[in-house]
């Protein structure tokens, strides 16, 4: 095999491609982690987002519509979220669980009708760059303008929470939710809206993956993505900038099975498959064992209900 | 302008009555609930019910059915009833249904072409050593170095189905199988005894049975059991009462896994028969689902089981007669957990209502 630099371009575009719902949902995630809300329903939020999105693609023939529709359908799943852990004080492990499991049932009864119906093309820009400059061009041109915001997200994210009142107001809830309310801050409204906002982000994940990665519906077709979005914030110890790069490493060994195989290396593809998993529980022990590690970043009061006596 | 007025009050007890009859009230605003979403689709929502909850267990062949899917869904719960007691959250019961199956299977291979009756009690056992062994994993990491087992146990459960797919695809794939990701079949002798002919429920229901039975005693009439459920109620009082943490935490993990593994086993050496990458259509998650329906009790968890294990028959059926895709008995799944969870609301809190009044605009 010849070493083309232009094919370790396009080899980078890639891993950016497929890095995308990770850092979506991982993003969004995050958020909702920050203030205090564990939804393990990530991966059921995904699948409504994908077959919402596609759904939509197909009746309304338009890509925005489609895109939109998925967010507001992510958004109005957590609600059931949000609702029972905030408002009747659920389990948030129990719910987000279900969460998932209805997701994934509710999403294959959509989308019984929508198998087999080939995808549209989603508008890709700068194309001509991407063809035109050698290396640089298929990294940086010739993404979808989802792809952009995606690895514009954990920017925003970081500033968000670290230069912002709403930011400060969010971590304050997440790390100690009966001060924050001591201090005039309606907690269940912070709470409900990083919840929805992390649905939103979701539904945005599962529509990337439909309409532009393989633009298709498949059932289940998250396959797990949602369960490594969350992983990914635990590795990243909720740092968005961390979540973009564990994202990438994420992304990069699913392109490298890939291509393993083409070249015939004799590793198998399951051990490089279970990697993320394992570096996980790997980054968790090390970050659990040293206590002020964990303090530095972790909202306090993660999955903990919170009751006001009115 | 009239107001109805409601108020919330927190009870001070928990009504015993409320705390069994909420998990009814569940499963019938899910039926509701199933029915709705039923008619949203185009589908007649009473003949879409039935073919989902009376069809499948109208002959002697489903109601087997339903037993030989109970099985392992029983199982699993009761053992994460032991960790949700005690606030540990295993939740990756499927990975210790798989590993447990990995291990068994091994086994069985092992033994390929070997009778005695001794074979099975072998192969079994393994299978229990095997999920034990996978569930001290998230265990001892937490005892150990203070991390959360809900993500530990989950992040396992996929390595868990990498390696089942690695053994099967590579190393223990059937030498005369033309490359199909799966094993042998194993020997007779490695197989779990059929109970009637023609039927497919097999000796495993016995295994659950007795389980069912050991972790009654074990909850409600040992020293044990007490220890576990005082930590579950409140840690401090745990503490201060000198309830070594640490055990507790192993032991009750250790109890989960194994059940988790006899289930996979049970499953392997049951209707399966062999290694594939699919011995477990997720019973390992469904299974946290059983065990809140039952409330965390084994009876209560038999029961539940049995409602559960309806919706994954109900779902086979639907396929057939509705063309509707199997994964529709996850959301009547999700739809029970969410409304068990919603009406726990009731257990806590009394909503009073106080009448009508006429508010002056």
């Amino acid at each position: 095999m010849s070493f083309d630099i232009n094919f370790i371009g396009i080899l980078i575009g890639a891993v950016m491609a497929s890095s995308v719902p990770l850092i979506l949902a991982a993003c969004g995630e995050l958020i909702t982690e920050r203030s205090g809300v564990l939804n393990l329903g990530v991966e059921g939020m995904m699948i409504i987002g994908a077959i919402s999105g596609f759904a939509l693609m197909v009746v309304t023939d338009n890509l925005f519509l489609a895109v939109i529709g998925s967010m507001l359908s992510g958004l109005i799943i957590s609600i059931i979220f949000a609702l029972l852990t905030q408002s009747l004080l659920t389990n948030h492990v129990a719910t987000g669980l279900a969460l998932t499991i209805f997701g994934i049932g509710m999403s294959a009864m959509i989308g019984k009708n929508f198998v087999g119906i080939p995808g549209k093309e989603f508008p890709l820009l700068f194309v001509d760059l991407k063809e035109s400059v050698p290396f640089l061009g298929p990294i940086f041109f010739g993404h979808s303008i989802i792809l952009y915001f995606a690895f514009l997200l954990p920017f925003l994210t970081n500033y968000f929470l670290k230069n912002t009142k709403l930011g400060l107001i969010v971590r304050a809830v997440g790390d100690s939710p009966t001060s924050a309310s001591n201090q005039g801050i309606n907690v269940l409204l912070v709470r409900y809206s990083c919840i929805l906002y992390g649905g939103a982000m979701c539904g945005l994940a599962g529509a990337y993956l439909s309409l532009i990665y393989t633009p298709q519906w498949i059932e289940n077709m998250t396959g797990g993505r949602g369960w490594i979005a969350l992983a990914l914030v635990v590795f990243a110890t909720w740092s968005p900038i961390k979540v973009l790069i564990g994202a990438l490493i994420f992304g990069g060994i699913t392109i490298l099975q890939l291509h393993m195989q083409a070249v015939g290396l004799r590793i198998p593809v399951q051990l490089l498959s279970a990697l993320p998993y394992i570096m996980t529980i790997i980054v968790l022990v090390v970050i659990s064992r040293d206590s002020r590690k964990i303090k530095l970043n972790t909202p306090t009061s993660l999955g903990q209900i919170f009751y006001k006596e009115k | 302008m009239e107001a109805l007025l409601i108020k919330v009050e927190k009870r001070n007890d928990v009504s015993p009555s409320i705390y069994f009859l909420t998990p009814i009230l569940a499963i019938f605003l899910t039926l509701i609930g199933g029915a709705i979403i039923f008619y949203v689709l185009g589908f007649n929502p009473i003949e879409a019910l039935k073919f989902f909850f009376v069809t499948p267990i109208s002959d002697l062949y489903g109601l087997s059915e339903l037993l030989v899917k109970a099985t392992p869904l029983c199982l699993i719960a009761i053992g994460l009833s032991f960790c949700f007691k005690s606030n540990n959250w295993n939740i990756g019961a499927e990975g210790q249904l798989i590993f447990g199956g990995i291990v068994g299977g091994g086994v069985a291979l092992l033994f390929y072409g070997h009778d005695g009756f001794y074979v099975l009690p072998i192969i079994i056992l393994s299978g229990a050593i095997g999920g034990m062994i996978f569930a001290l994993i998230p265990a001892i990491l937490k005892t150990y170095f203070n991390t959360n087992e809900i993500l530990v146990s989950l992040m396992l459960v996929y390595v868990a189905k990498l390696l089942l797919d690695y053994l099967v695809v590579g190393p223990w794939s059937n030498p005369e199988g033309f490359n199909f990701p799966e094993t042998r079949q194993f020997s007779e002798s490695a197989r779990m005894p059929i109970l009637f002919d023609g039927l497919r429920i097999h000796a495993g229901i016995f295994i659950t049975l007795a389980t069912v039975f050991l972790s009654w005693l074990i909850l409600y009439k040992t020293y044990l059991g007490f220890q576990i459920k005082v930590s579950g109620l409140s840690l401090k009082t745990a503490k201060y009462a000198g309830y070594k943490g640490k055990t507790m935490i192993i032991i009750v993990f250790i109890i989960s896994g194994a059940c988790a593994g006899l289930a996979g086993v049970g499953e392997i050496t049951g209707p399966i028969g062999q290694l594939h990458r699919n011995i477990s259509p997720d019973y390992g998650f469904t299974a946290i689902i059983v065990a809140f329906l039952g409330r965390l009790n084994p009876v209560g968890i038999i029961f539940a089981s049995l409602v559960v294990a309806l919706t994954y028959l109900g779902a086979e059926t639907a396929q057939i007669f509705l063309q509707v895709p199997k994964y529709t008995g996850q959301v009547f799944q999700g739809m029970i957990l969410f409304f068990l969870l919603g009406s726990d609301y009731l257990l806590f809190f009394k909503i009073k209502f106080l009448g009508l009044r006429k508010n002056e605009l």
